[in-house]
């Protein structure tokens, strides 16, 4: 852990489940952990300012706003050329997450990954024919995968 | 995300929420209010850090503390919301977050799923079409313990865990406009 002390790790194991649906609940989390409330709102505080905490709020199950299509998009994209194309693709306003990740050979030839949420699959498929246009000549192969089931999703959880 | 970057869609109708067979939870997901909607598309970030901040949050809804916490409850409840709390991101945290994927025959699917998903490191896991058939993350506070996650469930199912840790990241953030 780099920035981080025991007790900022008690407190996000305390915390990673969700906050508790009460009207004091950073107050109800000191309670838990015996420190005081400003103690537990400084460290959420500081986490959030050094990007510990991305953001807090509420995490929406994709499929129950319709968003059906979730479709991870991968490219085969020259080496030379991905990062450049990395970044552009990552400002496309409905790519949702974009990374350059390691080929898997034979198995899997790409390293440009994108995803994109879509109401369905023909607007996935349109926001895949928009990448591709950005991609032109540098992309030699392209696939997307649609999940057909969200099989879990807990989010981070400390471990011991 | 994105949708909201440049929103485009319009809203879902009833009937597209009720269409999709849905995540694991195969419950009928009840129509959103406009409140819902409203909610959704506001408190994907900033909920504030205070003494009451569900109060502070609610006044900007134009609705009272109360309603809030009940609102946010019965869409946890109804399979809406996954989680509601803070979001943390394992890279900051000197922790990682590994994409992986395995080739599960269909006979043994649900077994090898069920399996992945008992391990504490496997944060999210979805099915996929590809013969590259399940794709999940493992997050940890180490490298080393997402690895030992990761041969784990190689060792118990004797399938190939196909690691893809990222690279290079270029864009992360995903809120979804309700």
């Amino acid at each position: 852990m780099s920035n981080l002390d025991a007790i900022d790790r008690r407190l996000i194991a305390a915390t990673q489940a969700g906050l508790p649906l009460t009207p004091r609940p950073y107050y109800v989390i000191a309670e838990q952990l015996g420190m005081s409330a400003e103690e537990v709102m400084a460290r959420m505080r500081a986490m959030q300012e050094t990007g510990v905490i991305r953001r807090i709020g509420v995490v929406p199950n994709h499929y129950a706003l319709g968003y059906s299509a979730n479709g991870m998009t991968v490219w085969d994209i020259a080496d030379d050329q991905v990062d450049e194309l990395g970044e552009r693709i990552g400002q496309l306003p409905f790519v949702s997450h974009c990374y350059r990740r390691p080929r898997r050979l034979p198995h899997w030839p790409y390293n440009l990954f994108a995803m994109v949420h879509a109401k369905s699959r023909e607007e996935a498929q349109a926001d895949a024919d928009r990448i591709a246009a950005v991609l032109g000549d540098a992309c030699r192969k392209s696939d997307i995968l649609y999940s057909s089931r969200m099989l879990k999703k807990t989010g981070l959880r400390l471990v011991d | 995300m994105s949708r909201i970057r440049q929103p485009r869609a319009a809203s879902p109708s009833p009937a597209s929420l009720r269409a999709h067979p849905g995540p694991a939870t195969e419950q009928d997901k009840s129509v959103l209010t406009e409140l819902d909607r409203c909610l959704i598309n506001t408190l994907q970030g900033g909920f504030p850090i205070c003494e009451r901040p569900f109060q502070v949050a609610a006044a900007s809804l134009g609705i009272d503390e109360d309603t809030l916490i009940a609102r946010i409850d019965a869409l946890l409840q109804a399979g809406v919301l996954t989680r509601f709390g803070p979001l943390f991101n394992a890279d900051r945290m000197g922790g990682v977050n590994v994409l992986a994927a395995m080739a599960v025959p269909a006979a043994e699917f649900q077994r090898v799923a069920d399996f992945v998903n008992l391990q504490p490191e496997i944060a999210h896991n979805y099915r996929r079409e590809h013969a590259l058939n399940l794709w999940f993350v493992g997050a940890a506070d180490s490298a080393q313990k997402v690895e030992d996650a990761f041969d784990y469930i190689e060792s118990m199912t004797g399938l190939p865990v196909y690691r893809f840790p990222k690279e290079r990241e270029f864009f992360v953030q995903l809120i979804l406009e309700a």
